[in-house]
């Protein structure tokens, strides 16, 4: 099989930023009709290989060939007319533009300066019965969910009748169900000839896609696999170049009495419309609830309801016993919650501010840090010191902005802040979205130290493996309701991904 | 899930919505309407007449007498039921429906109610009100398409009131020495209207410059043109024009073949100057670029998501770098508007705010062509009301009803189309890498 003609190689690839060497002579060959498996933390280059093959970036040194040819690529002109397409890992759709006018933007069907949708519309018909790819081509982006989307921006290469596929974390977005239906598409796209190059730092689904896999780290190629020959854990350490613990070690929980009562609770998202339609549950001190659901099923309003964000429809809540529906969020932190945000750049921190303040958000004005109204730096900065040493921010300078800090470390601010206080439940959303394994690894311990000192938690996740590695108990939500509560033995892969997918048990059925 | 576990509503909590505020306002406008209709004397008749504009010549079309205090009381009534049926959030689909198209009639009843209220007694010519209200949006529907071309590519433009400064200024400084030369007064003022064209044009460049290619804030450049654009044109004007002895003739009448046969509208609306056409070619051009063209969807990518476009070999700035010229130019077209259609002189800061005003068009009409021409006439008629009402001569401060328009904009956006929703990349420079 690897003797299948190469259609892209990388030869001694360099690229340098101010201050980083993002890529160091880097070496890739991809062959024709194969799955090339890019595997890497966040920052270790691949994201800029992708760009300079794209031709968003410009190599120092190096060169590139396509079909055994050096190629200059300028830019993603240059790309696209060499066959190479790429899907990046944040969409890049028109979200006001409908799925046959971003599908040919720059590369109109016209007749004159006029605009043909029809004709772009036909192909794009044409395109979705070969290779599956189910889309309305008259829908508005903003009106799809992500699994569309991503097939929008596949039918986006095809239809530049692209033969080199880049995925740039296709699955980080993607529900267990959807990155089944997308490996499908690409088994598809193998058949007729596509080659494609697989970024991902999810062990599991590059073992199953690639072909062969390369590990970069720091910049550079540490090493190759065959997925055939490899496990997971081999590649987590060849990727973070130490061993790593791939499952949490916790001991079985010991839930104590009610810490988190929510009775009924209804809310409403941006738009106004019903998003949590009546839920109900409590959790114990002691206890991870982990909260499945496909992204969008009502999670980040009730999470932002429950932190005193948004305001509440009807039903109620109750901390320790108290009643704090419609509470700001100053009180409910004041009651001994901690809220690790979904989006952590827009909720989580002030980035422009440094991380030494960041680091007092939420109790810069208590005794510890003012003195009437003044704020005192001095008490701050040796907080921050010690945390930044506690919780592993690099670098561990306090006086960084906080925006400038990887994403892993943004997140590891948030965590030191709101773990460091003295909580009683702990209400964490995607605490590990888009970070590599060696950040997830230690906010999980993090996340299992809170339980084991007492907290309870509440862990809300999109990432199935993620929910079934830390929970004592799944909920699954579905459409703003709870369909299913599950004890930890009792939730298995499969079952929890029907849930997530709306398939309740039948006796369920009449029962809502 | 169903109706069945319907909240409990424990606490009967009134939330001030949107459409609540309207409701109210609605209800306070429909009891002043109430209140004003009892102090008048009920035998006042106010005749809405159809005429041309020309005098005397051409038979009346039609007359429609309406007695003006019973009027105002059923308008007034009227008011205050929608208001108060819109209270009430309605859930289901039909009193919602019905509530919501009494508004609609309200909004629309509007501007006639003002009118009849305002020439009680009288008689009021309505082909002339809409003529002049068309007349009087040329310029603030003009500008309001060279602001679409520049935001929709992702480039704020406030310049827009100093882009026309200039071209009125240039142009007519242009006609006020072609007239020493032998040319004939037709070419003469068709290159007057050129050079203000360019002139938008090459300010729109500098604008560009400024924000495109240094990064600038495109708010701090477009105030620096407009500061610029005041100092020298009345510089030029002191320097150059004050021996002006007469002013430079106006832009000629054109009568459009056909059209301008019709009875009353034909004189009225199809007898007019070239640029009052020219809004109607620009509202067309403006609307069939932006949306069933090549350029207009790649202008609206770049406006929208630039870093998409450019990942789709699409170069970003030099989409932005056109939009904002051609802007320029529809700007200049505007100011050329104000010194040679409408004048024939040139005065300092003669534009007077069109050009903002033209940008809040441009805003309420959700940046599309056809929604600022609409904002842009709402505003021609409060600009036609006002010069109507001083000569009618009225018991109150003309201003009063000169605002009413404008307030009726404002509260009929809010409450109707809700949040406008600019183009997402408008005043970020695009920073390739």
């Amino acid at each position: 099989m690897t003797t299948a003609p190469p259609v892209l190689e990388v030869r001694g690839i360099t690229k340098r930023f101010p201050g980083v060497l993002a890529n160091d002579n880097i070496n890739l060959t991809l062959r024709k009709g194969q799955v090339l498996g890019l595997l890497g933390e966040n920052g270790a280059g691949k994201s800029t290989l992708m760009n300079l093959i794209y031709g968003l970036y410009k190599p120092d040194e190096g060169e590139i060939l396509v079909n055994g040819e050096p190629v200059e690529i300028a830019g993603s002109k240059d790309a696209i007319e060499l066959g190479i397409g790429m899907v990046h890992q944040h969409f890049q759709l028109v979200d006001v533009l409908t799925v046959t006018e971003n599908v040919m933007l720059g590369n109109e069907a016209v007749s004159g300066p006029f605009l043909r949708r029809d004709r772009a519309r036909a192909e794009i018909q044409q395109l979705s019965r070969e290779y599956g790819l189910d889309v309305d081509p008259d829908a508005l982006i903003s009106d799809l969910p992500v699994g569309i989307q991503q097939r929008v921006e596949i039918i986006k290469a095809l239809y530049r009748h692209a033969d080199i596929l880049i995925l740039d974390e296709p699955t980080a977005v993607l529900t267990p169900q959807e990155t089944r239906g997308l490996f499908k598409i690409m088994r598809a796209l193998l058949d007729k000839g596509v080659s494609i190059i697989f970024i991902s730092h999810k062990l599991k689904e590059v073992l199953e896609i690639c072909d062969e896999v390369v590990v970069l780290r720091r910049g550079a190629v540490a090493g190759h696999a065959d997925p055939k020959e490899s496990t997971e854990q081999s590649l987590a350490s060849l990727m973070v170049g130490r061993d790593v613990i791939l499952e949490v070690e916790k001991a079985t929980a010991t839930p104590g009495d009610e810490i988190l009562n929510v009775l009924n609770l209804r809310v409403n998202d941006d738009r106004g419309l019903p998003a949590v339609e009546g839920v109900s549950f409590t959790v114990h001190r002691g206890e991870i609830l982990g909260l499945a659901g496909v992204q969008g099923n009502g999670q980040t309003e009730l999470v932002e309801a429950l932190t005193g964000m948004r305001p509440v429809e009807s039903g109620r809540f109750f901390i320790k016993g108290v009643d704090l529906t419609g509470a700001s969020p100053r009180k409910v932190t004041e009651r001994g919650v901690g809220h690790v945000p979904e989006d952590r750049q827009r909720d989580g921190l002030v980035s422009s501010f440094t991380v030494m303040h960041n680091l007092v958000l939420c109790t810069y004005y208590q005794a510890a840090f003012s003195q009437s109204i003044v704020v005192d730096d001095r008490a701050i900065a040796e907080n921050a010191r010690q945390l930044v040493q506690q919780y592993d921010v690099r670098p561990p300078i306090i006086n960084n902005i906080a925006g400038g800090l990887s994403g892993g470390n943004q997140q590891k601010v948030i965590v030191a802040r709101e773990f460091s206080r003295d909580t009683e439940l702990l209400i964490a959303a995607q605490p590990t979205r888009g970070l590599d394994v060696g950040s997830i690894e230690f906010i999980h311990k993090q996340i299992i130290r809170m339980r084991d000192e007492g907290d309870g938690v509440l862990l809300v996740s999109s990432e199935l493996d993620e929910i079934l590695s830390l929970a004592d108990r799944v909920a699954v939500m579905f459409e703003g309701e709870i369909i299913d509560i599950l004890p930890i033995e009792e939730a298995d892969r499969d079952t929890v991904g029907l849930r997530m997918a709306g398939v309740r048990e039948a006796a369920q059925d009449g029962a809502t | 899930m169903t109706a069945t576990s319907k909240p409990k509503t424990r606490r009967p909590s009134i939330r001030i919505t949107r459409r609540r505020i309207i409701a109210l306002l609605l209800i306070l406008l429909g009891l002043f309407i109430f209140v004003e209709a009892g102090t008048l004397d009920s035998e006042l008749v106010t005749t809405l007449t159809f005429e041309s504009t020309s005098l005397g010549e051409e038979p009346t079309v039609g007359n429609i007498p309406v007695p003006t205090s019973p009027y105002l009381v059923v308008i007034g009534l009227l008011f205050i039921v929608s208001g108060g049926l819109n209270l009430v959030e309605w859930q289901e689909s039909r009193p919602r429906g019905i509530s919501l198209a009494l508004l609609a009639i309200c909004g629309l009843l509007f501007i006639p109610t003002v009118i009849i209220a305002a020439a009680a007694g009288n008689e009021t010519n309505l082909t002339t009100i809409v003529a002049e209200s068309l007349r009087l949006a040329t310029p603030l529907a003009i500008g309001a398409f060279a602001g679409i071309w520049c935001e929709r590519a992702g480039v704020v433009n406030i310049a827009i009131e100093g882009m026309m400064l200039f071209a009125a200024c240039f142009g007519f400084t242009t006609l006020f020495f072609l007239r020493a030369t032998p040319l004939p007064l037709e070419t003469a003022q068709l290159l007057a209207v050129i050079i203000a064209v360019l002139a938008g044009g090459l300010i729109a460049l500098l604008h560009g410059w400024l924000s495109i290619t240094f990064r600038t804030d495109q708010i701090v450049s477009g105030t620096v043109i407009n500061i610029l654009a005041v100092g020298v044109t009345s510089f030029v004007r002191r320097e150059y024009l004050l021996s002006t002895e007469a002013g430079a003739a106006k832009l000629g009448n054109i009568a459009i073949p056909i059209l301008s046969d019709l009875p009353v509208i034909g004189e009225a609306i199809f007898t007019n100057q070239p640029i009052f056409f020219m809004m109607f070619v620009m509202l067309a051009f403006t609307h069939i670029v932006m949306f069933y063209t090549r350029w207009g969807l790649r202008t609206r990518a770049v406006g929208e998501h630039p870093h998409a476009a450019d990942t789709l070999g699409i170069n970003v700035n030099r989409t932005r770098w056109t939009n904002v010229f051609i802007s320029g130019m529809i700007a200049g077209l505007a100011g050329a508007w104000f010194s040679l259609e409408a004048t024939g002189s040139f005065n300092d800061g003669m534009t007077r705010g069109a050009g903002f005003i033209a940008l809040a068009a441009m805003i309420f009409g959700k940046w599309t062509p056809i929604g600022a021409f609409g904002a842009a006439l709402l505003f021609g008629f409060s600009d036609s009301l006002g010069i109507r009402l001083q000569m009618v001569g009225v018991g109150f401060p003309v201003q009063f009803l000169q605002m009413v328009p404008y307030a009726v904009t404002l509260v009929v956006l809010a409450g109707f189309i809700g949040r406008a929703s600019p183009p997402k990349a408008v005043g970020q420079p695009y920073v390739k890498e």
